[in-house]
């Protein structure tokens, strides 16, 4: 019954139609996008469709038997929480198991190669110098491999004013800049904690490390890495997570890095410190100097020693030579400069960063510092944790539920349900279609509490054209007719569904923002429907309830129209016939 | 339709209602009576906290079982008297996690689960896991609780007023209370789901309590301009005309929840959609009482303690005291005037649909000695 109406209504030149048709072409390219894009079912999270379980076993370094303990497991399962829910969305699972094993259990249709890589490899954390950097933006081709003619210039001034020695940095940069350097350059700067001591820095370093040497010691493996540099992609995806790996502590290598959102490639020396050097890393709010969020490094005494004298040599290079890349996995998640050799064991890194990003840097920093690695012990599929039985009940149970719905509203709004029903369904429409969509999206997976959010959606959504509809009875009760009615009781209805719905977008705000893994996932159900619910009202319910308005099957408010006046008792414009009531005096306190 | 739709028409014109404010106390004293029995509930039985909270122990069968997942569940649940979670592995054995079950006891169900499974025990392996749900889930859950009750708290006392704010916030509370407080009683598991499911609760209770304020708040706009209703009589009658709109969503919301928890559950077995359903259940049912019989007169106690509210109340109590005593005829003339009074406002205040067509001012105070009203 509503199709044809909304069909013909929907080439009406009024505003209306407009909204029906921006409605109708939203459904329809989101629609025809879901199917272009091959999945035509939202990603199921791991309670609904199983998916691969991946058994991690920790072996601790040489000698640090103990390094297997609670404290440790615990935040290796954090990191490792942090890395397969990327956006939070995608509901992987992370538990311990006995004393040292991890359990990761990743939803079906996860690229569970990638997953692997993320869980299973040994988290290597290096700090290395960087010989060379530049920013790779689409398939640039990179002019020269030297680090001179790079394209991050030294970190502005602005990024460490507390620097002692930033004046002469800044002088010294070749600013060969380009729109990428400014955001990259605000990004680090490594400052020395305590005062700069003269010492370690004099005697040059017989390690392996620095800068400067690598473009004279011009052997065959440094023409065929810088070879490898030039050719190096790191826009690419499948490059930016393999470019650095397996690369030997002892030896130079390539990797790629993120930095404010800009893909860089490095060359980079030997690895100057291990990650197992540092003992302890956090993110700090530094209020003294309002430098805002930091991460301060403590090392270990050996640690504290090589990195005054990796630090010490740096200071004296040009930038980008005067940076060291924090290497984690082979990709490079930090590159800060150092203006003067850092002793004293401990140093901080600041920047312009977030609470976030410091915080997941100092993590990054602490798993490094783990002396564990883990081993995969085992990879199998493993069925959904909630029986197929139950999704079966779950389901027809969902379906009989619908069915009532829709049994109820028929009996209670006979006519209006050509709008409420199809209002129901367009919203279900959407939400199904938009889901799937971010499956392969944002990895988003839908589980069984995102199920029941979706649920209580049915409330909510429901609710806005309960209280459009109430609104506009209560018009035909003052004695209006149809078409003023739906326009006096639009505005109403609209500021009511305004103000609550903003309260439930405000709930699932807040909670994506602060809550991780599962609570995050719902977080974002619940806002999806909740925007579609105002999407809804507003392009969908309204419009077509002033169409229909203009129909005489409801502005003669038919029997069966659900806006009957006599049906609803509307008074007479003038003469009220009222009997006398029974007592209902609301009584005062 | 048409019961509910006359119903609606009555309501609007004022000719049925219920005095929700002025029987507010005995719905307080509803309310405070489940919320004890809720935190006893809780105090003395406790919640039941699932694997993923606490961990708890894992079997691991051998390779080709037989049994299904759910045969599986069933004894694994026989044998511990939790709630178990069971996958199936992709070499066919199968992985039974069971909550909250310590060293010595699980050799017990080991051996249990053996015989019910039909295999030898020493081919099962059993293992400690620590919770999927660490601290840390559990903590930024609370932190982002707190966080966005103190906004809703400013937004409301900002779009509303802090009164509303407080009550909301009240209402609130008394929800997940009894939701929480009835977990404990029925001894159901508390799972990832029952945590989502109240904060579904948290969303829909402030949801329900904003429509029913945003009506009141609209009928309060020009309260002070008028004698004849005090604060409490128009959130009464606010009340009442969003009553039918409450009752439907109400019933649209718990059906498929309800259908979900009686069916699902109830003929097809238990299980994690029953812990979710039922906390949805009591949630949102609790979420369209409170904001009914709890909220609402609670704004209006809060109010009529304001001195402007209490000037108001003397002026309209004295009104009609006044009326009272010039008797039938004069009262008649007292509906007649102020319906021309509303006639006159704009059309904007005119649509503040209770008090322009109240019947039941006409027999305000009839029949009844004036001043003796408190």
């Amino acid at each position: 019954m509503a199709a044809p109406k909304r069909g013909r209504s929907a080439s009406a030149q009024s505003k209306p139609g407009r909204s029906l048709a921006l409605i109708l072409i939203a459904i329809v390219a989101l629609t025809g996008g879901m199917f272009a894009s091959g999945h035509t079912t939202p990603r199921l999270g791991i309670d609904l469709a199983g998916g691969t379980s991946i058994t991690l076993r920790a072996v601790p370094e040489k000698g640090q038997e103990s390094a297997i303990n609670k404290a440790n497991m615990d935040t290796a399962v954090d990191i490792m929480n942090r890395r397969v829910n990327g956006l939070g969305v995608s509901e992987a699972e992370v538990q311990t198991q006995g004393t040292r094993n991890i359990i990761v259990n990743i939803p079906k249709g996860t690229n569970s190669e990638e997953a692997r890589q993320q869980v299973g490899t040994t988290a290597k954390l290096y700090f290395r110098p960087v010989l060379a950097t530049e920013a790779s933006v689409g398939a640039a081709a990179s002019p020269s491999p030297s680090a001179s003619g790079s394209a991050s210039s030294s970190p502005s001034s602005s990024a460490s004013p507390k620097t002692t020695a930033s004046s002469s940095k800044t002088g010294s940069a070749t600013p060969t800049a380009t729109a990428t350097s400014q955001g990259r350059a605000a990004s680090d700067a490594l400052k020395a904690d305590s005062t700069p001591s003269a010492s370690a820095s004099a005697s040059a370093s017989a390690s392996a490390s620095p800068s400067a040497s690598s473009s004279s010691a011009a052997s065959a493996a440094a023409t065929k890495l810088e070879a490898q540099y030039t050719a190096l992609d790191c826009s690419k995806k499948s490059t930016q997570n393999t470019a650095g790996k397996g690369a030997k502590a002892t030896d130079a290598t390539v990797a790629c890095g993120q930095v404010n959102g800009v893909w860089y490639k490095y060359l980079l020396g030997p690895a100057a410190v291990d990650g197992t050097d540092v003992k302890k890393a956090s993110a700090v709010y530094n209020t003294t100097t309002a430098a805002g969020w930091q991460v301060t490094m403590d090392f270990t005494g050996k640690g504290g020693d090589k990195f005054a004298k990796v630090t010490g040599e740096l200071a004296k290079n040009t930038a980008p030579q005067n940076e060291f890349g924090i290497v984690l996995d082979g990709q490079v998640v930090s590159s800060p400069s150092v203006s003067s050799s850092i002793t004293g064991g401990s140093a901080e890194i600041s920047g312009s960063f977030t609470q976030e990003e410091a915080q997941s840097l100092a993590n990054m920093l602490s798993y490094g510092a783990l002396p564990l690695t883990f081993k995969e012990d085992s990879v199998t599929t493993v069925t959904a944790a909630l029986g197929g039985e139950q999704l079966h009940a779950g389901l027809v149970a969902g379906a009989i539920g619908l069915a009532l719905v829709v049994i109820y509203l028929l009996i209670f709004y006979r006519g209006l349900s050509v709008i409420a029903i199809p209002s129901l369904l367009v919203s279900a429409i959407l939400t199904y279609v938009i889901m799937t969509l971010l499956g392969p999206g944002i990895g988003f997976a839908l589980n069984l509490p995102a199920v029941c959010g979706a649920i209580v959606a049915i409330g909510i959504t429901a609710d806005s054209f309960i209280v459009f509809f109430e609104r506009i009875r209560d018009e035909i009760r003052e004695g209006r007719s149809l078409r003023p009615s739906v326009e006096r009781a639009w505005p109403r209805a609209r500021r009511t569904i305004l103000v609550s719905d903003f309260v439930s977008f405000l709930a699932a705000a807040v909670l994506f923002i602060v809550t991780v893994g599962k609570v995050q996932g719902f977080a974002f159900t619940l806002g999806l429907t909740t925007v579609l619910d105002v999407v809804v009202v507003f392009l969908f319910t309204k419009p077509l309830m002033t169409i229909l308005a203009r129909r005489k099957f409801f502005s003669t408010g038919h029997k069966y129209s659900g806006l009957d006046p006599k049906a609803l008792g509307a008074k007479a414009p003038l003469r009220r016939t009222r009997r006398p009531s029974a007592p209902v005096d609301p009584k005062e306190a | 339709m048409s019961k509910l739709g006359n119903l609606g028409a009555r309501l609007h014109r004022g000719e049925v209602g219920y005095d929700f404010v002025g029987n507010r106390k005995i719905w307080y004293g509803i309310s405070i009576l489940i919320t004890i029995t809720a935190i006893l509930g809780l105090t003395v039985r406790g919640l039941n906290m699932g694997i993923e909270f606490q961990g708890g122990a894992a079997f691991t069968t051998p390779k080709k079982m037989s049994a299904s997942v759910s045969q599986a569940e069933r004894y694994a649940e026989d044998a511990s008297g939790h709630d178990a979670v069971v996958q199936k592995l992709g070499d066919g054995s199968l992985r039974i996690q069971i909550a909250g079950i310590d060293t010595d006891k699980s050799d017990a169900i080991k051996t249990k689960l053996a015989k019910d499974l039909n295999v030898s025990s020493e081919s099962i392996a059993a293992d400690l896991v620590g919770p999927s749900w660490g601290d840390q889930v559990a903590n930024k859950a609370w932190e982002g609780l707190a966080i966005f009750m103190v906004l809703v708290v400013i937004y409301l006392a900002i779009a509303f007023e802090w009164r509303m704010a407080l009550a909301a916030l009240v209402a609130l509370i008394h929800d997940i209370t009894i939701t929480i407080g009835i977990y404990a009683l029925v001894g159901f598991e508390v799972t990832p789901g029952t945590v989502i499911g109240l904060l579904t609760i948290l969303g829909y209770s402030l949801y329900d309590t904003v429509v029913v304020f945003d009506s009141l708040k609209e009928q309060t706009k020009d309260i002070t301009k008028q004698t004849r209703w005090t604060y409490s009589d128009v959130a009464n009658r606010s009340i009442n005309g969003t009553l039918v709109r409450s009752i439907n969503t109400t019933v649209v919301a718990l059906l498929p929840v309800g259908a979900l928890l009686f069916i699902g559950g109830g003929f097809l077995g238990a299980g994690v959609l029953n812990d979710i359903s039922l906390s949805l259940f009591v949630g949102l049912a609790a979420g369209a009482y409170s904001s009914i019989f709890i909220a609402t007169p609670l704004v209006a106690d809060l109010k009529e303690a304001e001195p402007q509210m209490k000037a108001l109340k003397k002026r309209v109590l004295a009104k009609r005291a006044q009326a009272a005593a010039q008797g039938e005829p004069a009262e008649s003339q007292v509906t007649d005037r102020s319906d021309d009074d509303y006639d006159d406002e704009p059309e904007d205040a005119a649509a503040v649909v209770g008090p322009r067509t109240q019947p039941a001012s006409r027999n305000r105070g009839r029949g009844r000695p004036s001043g003796k009203r408190r």
